[in-house]
């Protein structure tokens, strides 16, 4: 994975300290123009990896892309489902079941569902299969080596103990997208602790890493503790606190933690993404001259 | 250990079930839920132990308190014996259809001495617990108006009918949004006692009302503005705020950001003359077990803690929801007339 990877909360208006900036991202991005002119922005700085949620809009962006292989080359697209939105106000809508019905492709829920309580263990499986392809199907012909699974939907596993799906998340991503699975979470040691019990070893997470203490559940000590153990390959996010931390600070004390292999964030200006490129590189060098002298 | 057994997995009850599976100290004894597919995963994937019948798993699993999630009318029967057979209760919001039936189970909570919760989460976000510091500490002076709003998008267009969009089972943006809104000017002010005015506006939905709009008055003297309309697509999600204006300074509060204006130099710690701005991760505690916002494992914890005697439990008491009721009703009846 890149040092550095772009993320697309701008782009969507999540934001987690400001009701006001989040409209104010909203009216910006309000064409898909305006996302590609800053992902060009991101990509002239040296960064080619995109992380962004299976949000309806970056089917456009993904076409904008395959419009254009020879700019786009080399570059990646971390896809992170679902966009849980859509469910949860669909969940509110249809229920549970209204919901699978939805959008599980085919007629496989309504044939579950008339084939009474025997169901296999092997169905619900199948069933997230399904809704991983169809939640992939606006990457076709995108490169994409690393694929999310939603901190909501991995904690909701996580809470209720639903390890089976964590399992065949990761080996359906593996075997049918050739990809990496990763796992977004704000449960970092409980987390690692459960998929190394299945089996799941030196995994990708992306989590919540920053110097306040925001999102990281368990508490800073004890994520620092995971970390020097070494035992997951970290894309660091809400490395800014949710802009509670000022960024220089912020992001000198990620790039100064060992293991972690990236840093994710989102900005929408030019002097933004350049200033937060060029300070990760700053730190990363003192680190490295540190690494050489001793 | 606190035993812990839940009545219906839906959308909320899976968020709980989910912040209780992963508390260090509780144990999951029991789910019921009615949809068979959602008993069979959980059975399943979870290893619960699942029951058709609420009463059967109270008898049979002998928790120590009971989570209900399940719609609004269904509250006042169940809770009702769940009380009567002496466990601890938390229940979701609103807290029933009408005040008499919060009253009687109000009464009845006290009565047995169990600890009893409503999940009015926003008193667990760190800007209003803040706020609500703040106007207890009289810092802003008398307040002379205040304006409550929640906007959203959960009817955005004419759909599928579900309870939430029938008034018989506590359907509507009153019931299920205002709610909450009118919950946080009890907590903060005081409890809205009079209501000159009010407007319940159907949108997109047949039989219930899509937007409020009252005019209220609470018990210490304040009076002020309730905008709610959870038909308002230009949010992501619900986004709930309350300002509050004073003969000494104004304060502007949603769930992420606090704004703070002073007139004078009689200032709170931490707090200087004119606009000071304070964002939820500066006044948010760490939780253990993060899903989907720390209020939300927050108001659990307190639950759990109440349980095992590790607080005042006086969050949220049925109490507290009983006087949310009593003004919802103000407002419904007002727009009637």
């Amino acid at each position: 994975m890149e040092r550095i990877i772009f993320g697309d909360n701008q782009f969507f208006a999540v934001n987690h300290i400001s009701d006001e900036k989040s409209r104010a991202q909203s009216i910006k991005f309000k064409d898909d123009s305006a996302i590609i002119k800053t992902l060009d922005i991101a990509i002239a700085s040296g960064i080619n990896t995109f992380m962004c949620t299976t949000h309806d809009r970056i089917a456009n962006i993904c076409e904008i892309i395959r419009k254009d292989p020879e700019k786009y080359k080399d570059f990646k697209v971390y896809p992170c489902m679902p966009y849980a939105h859509k469910y949860a106000n669909a969940v509110t809508e249809l229920g549970i079941a209204g919901t699978l019905k939805q959008y599980v492709p085919g007629n496989f829920v309504t044939s579950l569902f008339k084939g009474g309580v025997a169901y296999l263990s092997k169905d619900f499986i199948s069933i997230m299969e399904l809704m991983i392809d169809a939640e992939m199907k606006m990457f076709t012909g995108i490169n994409t080596p690393v694929i999310f699974l939603q901190n909501v939907i991995t904690d909701l596993l996580l809470g209720l103990g639903m390890e089976d799906f964590l399992v065949g998340y990761a080996k359906y991503i593996r075997q049918k997208y050739n990809a990496e699975p990763g796992f977004i979470t704000m449960n970092l040691p409980k987390l690692l602790n459960v998929l190394e019990k299945n089996g799941i070893y030196n995994p990708i997470i992306c989590t919540s890493i920053n110097k306040v203490n925001f999102r990281m559940s368990g508490g800073k000590d004890l994520y620092e503790k995971v970390l020097s153990e070494g035992r997951c390959r970290i894309i660091a996010m809400q490395v800014l606190g949710g802009g509670a931390i000022p960024a220089g600070e912020a992001l000198e004390y990620v790039s100064n933690l060992p293991n972690v292999e990236s840093i994710l964030f989102g900005a929408s200006s030019r002097q933004n993404i350049e200033n937060t490129v060029e300070t990760i590189h700053h730190y990363d060098k003192i680190k490295n001259e540190k690494l050489v002298m001793n | 250990m606190v035993k812990v057994a839940l009545i219906g997995a839906g959308k909320m009850g899976l968020s709980h079930l989910s912040i209780l599976g992963a508390h260090p100290n509780v144990e999951i004894v029991g789910v019921c839920d009615t949809s068979k597919l959602v008993v069979e995963v959980l059975e399943r994937y979870s290893g619960y132990k699942c029951f058709p019948d609420y009463l059967k798993m109270v008898d049979e699993s002998r928790p120590d308190a009971v989570f209900v999630s399940v719609p609004t009318k269904y509250h006042y029967p169940m809770v009702k014996e769940l009380l009567n057979k002496g466990v601890h209760v938390f229940t979701e919001k609103p807290f029933c259809l009408n005040p008499e039936e919060s009253s009687e189970l109000a009464q009845l909570a006290k009565k047995t001495g169990v600890v009893n919760q409503v999940g009015y989460h926003n008193k667990f976000v760190g800007t209003f617990r803040e706020v609500k510091r703040l106007i207890t500490e009289g810092s802003i002076g008398e307040i002379t108006h205040f304006q409550g709003e929640a906007h959203g998008p959960v009817v955005v267009k004419k759909k599928s009918e579900t309870w939430r969009s029938d008034p018989n089972e506590g359907g509507g943006c009153l019931m299920d949004y205002a709610s909450h809104v009118i919950d946080l000017i009890n907590d903060i002010i005081s409890p809205i006692d009079s209501c000159k005015g009010s407007m319940l506006k159907s949108i997109y939905s047949k039989n219930v009302d899509d937007s409020v709009y009252a005019l209220v008055s609470t018990q210490s003297g304040p009076s002020g503005v309730i905008s709610v309309n959870w038909s308002d697509d230009t949010y992501r999600k619900m986004s709930t705020s309350i300002t509050i204006i004073g003969t000494e300074g104004k304060i502007v509060s949603d769930a992420n950001e606090l704004k703070v204006y002073f007139k004078g130099e009689n200032l709170p710690e931490n707090y200087s003359k004119g606009w000071n701005v304070k964002y939820v991760t500066d006044l948010t505690e760490e939780v253990n077990f993060y899903l989907r916002g720390e209020e939300y494992s927050a108001q659990i914890d307190y639950f759990i803690n109440a349980v095992i005697g590790a607080n005042d439990r006086n969050i949220n008491t049925f109490d507290s929801a009983w006087k949310t009721d009593k003004s919802i009703s103000l407002i419904k009846k007002q727009s009637i007339l």
